[in-house]
């Protein structure tokens, strides 16, 4: 079972952060371990993940979507169901349970798109926990829908100009937030990133994805997928999908990063495909870097894909070959955001696109009888105003 | 016996407490850092850390990240950084001079040939803040090759387990980290630094040097009745940083004339 002891999988992960937050995160997995096979912690997850996410969410069958494609057919784990919108819940939820049985009071998140800063905004609201949530100040720009939403549940959202105002410089200061109030504070990461135990108890918080999805296929269908397909940012709705999945040989996995605007440094944020190992944030992993180590700026049309790093468990899996990793450019997102705009009447989140992108591509080179589900992570609702710009739809 | 033993030797023989000062390489360029240290050693700092700028300074504070940034912007590169260093090695000898480093520009440049270039530009130690002691074993075995002491960071939330391990294989000195924080002024020190001090005392007899946060003498006199030696870091580099190189001087001298009054204890 990965990770290690120490947290790798394979030569990826580890646990890179100042000494001041060693005996949190010693402490932190201590926790996660003694309350994650506790029957009343299980019971308690599993009621709010039922009355108040929604869960199980649907997988749909995406008829018109398939006509319109001519090939595989393609089912939607419809993650846009969730409350607020977004795969993320499902971890929040999770982890601020956690946080309150470790007696920490004050959340503090990261968030880019800011459906992470939503969620937790939401469970902190939800268990009456103090939540401060950092965000880009490029990204409150571009998400002011999502800004809005965190202080109408209480948050604090403190904008971080210094970097590129996105992601990852909101990490660097949730981080120094966390590095000075250790003793009171749970720091609750939004990916399948940062130091040992978050990759391995996001993808855990995660599963419920793929574990779902495995029973509605077999039902819906009869059979196990030919192809699962998720856009991989940080990387939890991909870990969370394929995690079910991954001692299925027959079953393909493929992850789409964001292809942007192009090749270049800045262009895009497609960390696999085109990053080299190195650390960051916590963990030994992919990274878009120059040759001394410095971290390159990105680019994504999605808030959510707009990070240079990528979970340490994607890094290993790609070493593997266990799971393919792709990229797909702003511009087919946009077009796949469109079709199943038209096809399917659900505005897909920009990210999610990503992995729609990728389907397009592949389904038509199936046959009838083969099985596509992709990971609809998000709803749109959130890009409108994006994707409007981009389009020059008229208002 | 190293230059970090025999300077923090020779200021215990004189009852007095070592003054360590960092200055981000490059800021506002590798000549003026390469003018500055001389001019700090001048007004009495008794060790110097060369801070090298990262894209992404977790552990550092707004002073800090500044001062990385606006260095990255003019185009400072880690062989310039190893060639200013040279310079100043050259011109004094017998300085105690440590690299402050994040973890992966030495990783990117390659943990053999990073200690090598650094052991050769006349660097005496590396401090890196995100290296903690469970991930340090690679890079302590090419440092210890090539008689570079990795000076371990040690924080008041540190348990006496992680102080003793930690303690069992530091070289040079040890490093408390005076706050639970990142670098930059403050007003007060966390109440857990005495006993940290003392625990650490324990379980070594290197010398432990006291940083983050420290801006003041009185704060620095403080210090220095716990530990060996105080570092000093985002005050310099803020007047450094806004040209005030004169104030940033009479501030070492100030903190300098403290930690150097012979103690009677």
């Amino acid at each position: 079972m990965l990770p290690d002891k120490r947290g790798y999988f394979g030569p990826y992960g580890g646990r890179f952060v100042p000494e001041t937050l060693m005996p949190a995160l010693e402490e932190l997995e201590k926790a996660y371990f003694f309350w994650r096979d506790d029957p009343s912690f299980r019971r308690e997850l599993a009621w709010y993940l039922c009355h108040y996410v929604g869960r199980p969410t649907p997988l749909y069958y995406a008829s018109r979507l398939t006509e319109a494609l001519g090939g595989a057919r393609i089912y939607l784990k419809r993650e846009d169901l969730n409350h607020t919108g977004a795969h993320k819940i499902n971890n929040t939820i999770g982890q601020a349970l956690l946080a309150r049985r470790m007696g920490k009071k004050r959340i503090i998140a990261e968030t880019g798109a800011g459906q992470h800063g939503v969620a937790t905004a939401t469970a902190a609201a939800l268990l009456g926990c103090e939540c401060v949530i950092y965000m880009g100040a490029v990204d409150i720009e571009r998400q002011r829908l999502n800004v809005v939403r965190m202080k109408l549940l209480g948050a604090e959202v403190v904008p971080v100009a210094a970097g590129s105002g996105t992601l990852k410089d909101a990490m660097n200061e949730a981080i120094r937030d966390w590095v000075t109030n250790v003793r009171t504070t749970y720091y609750l990461i939004g990916s399948v990133a940062g130091p040992h135990p978050y990759p391995m108890m996001v993808r855990d918080f995660q599963s419920v994805i793929g574990q779902e999805t495995r029973r509605q296929i077999l039902q819906a269908a009869g059979k196990l997928p030919d192809v699962i397909i998720a856009c991989v940012g940080g990387g939890s709705n991909a870990m969370g999908i394929f995690y079910p999945f991954l001692a299925e040989p027959g079953v393909k996995l493929i992850g789409v990063e964001a292809g942007g605007r192009g090749e270049g440094p800045g262009e895009h944020a497609a960390t696999l495909c085109r990053g080299r190992p190195g650390v960051l944030h916590g963990s030994y992993s992919y990274l878009l870097q120059d040759e001394e180590g410095q971290i390159s700026p990105v680019h994504s049309i999605a808030a959510g894909l707009d990070y240079p790093g990528v979970g340490p468990e994607h890094a290993y899996l790609k070493e593997t070959g266990r799971v393919t990793y792709l990229t797909a450019s702003d511009e087919e997102a946009l077009e796949a955001f469109e079709l199943l705009s038209r096809t399917e009447g659900i505005l897909p989140a920009l990210e999610s696109a990503h992995a729609l992108a990728v389907a397009r591509k592949v389904a038509p080179s199936l046959p009838r009888e083969a099985v596509v589900v992709v990971n609809l992570s998000g709803r749109g609702d959130k890009d409108v105003e994006t994707v409007a710009q981009a389009k020059g739809v008229e208002r | 016996m190293n230059r970090i033993a025999r300077t923090f030797n020779s200021l215990r023989d004189k009852g007095q407490k070592a003054l360590i000062v960092y200055v981000t390489a490059g800021d506002p360029s590798l000549e003026a850092t390469a003018a500055t240290i001389p001019a700090l050693v001048e007004a009495g700092a008794d060790l110097i850390e060369i801070g090298i700028p990262f894209s992404d300074p977790l552990a550092d504070g707004p002073v800090i990240q500044a001062a990385s940034s606006r260095a990255l912007a003019k185009g400072v590169r880690l062989d310039g950084i190893l060639k200013m260093t040279a310079a100043v090695r050259e011109r004094l000898p017998e300085l105690p001079l440590v690299f402050m480093t994040y973890y992966n520009p030495v990783l990117q440049r390659g943990l053999e040939r990073f200690c090598r270039q650094a052991k050769e530009a006349g660097v005496d130690g590396l401090i890196v803040p995100d290296l903690p002691y469970e991930e340090s074993g690679p890079l302590l075995r090419e440092a210890s090759a090539q008689g570079l002491a990795l000076i371990p960071l040690l924080a008041p939330t540190s348990t006496e387990k992680r102080v003793e391990a930690i303690c069992s294989s530091a070289q040079g000195f040890v490093y408390c980290v005076s706050v639970t924080g990142v670098t930059g002024m403050r007003e007060k020190l966390d109440q857990e630094l005495g006993r940290l001090v003392q625990t650490v005392k324990e379980h070594t007899s290197l010398p432990v040097a006291v940083g983050f946060g420290i801006a003041r003498p009185e704060t620095a006199a403080e210090v220095a009745r716990l530990a060996d030696g105080v570092v000093v870091g985002s005050a310099v580099v803020k007047l450094l940083g806004e040209g005030a190189r004169e104030e940033a001087l009479a501030l070492v001298r100030s903190l300098a004339r403290v930690l150097h009054a012979r103690c009677s204890a």
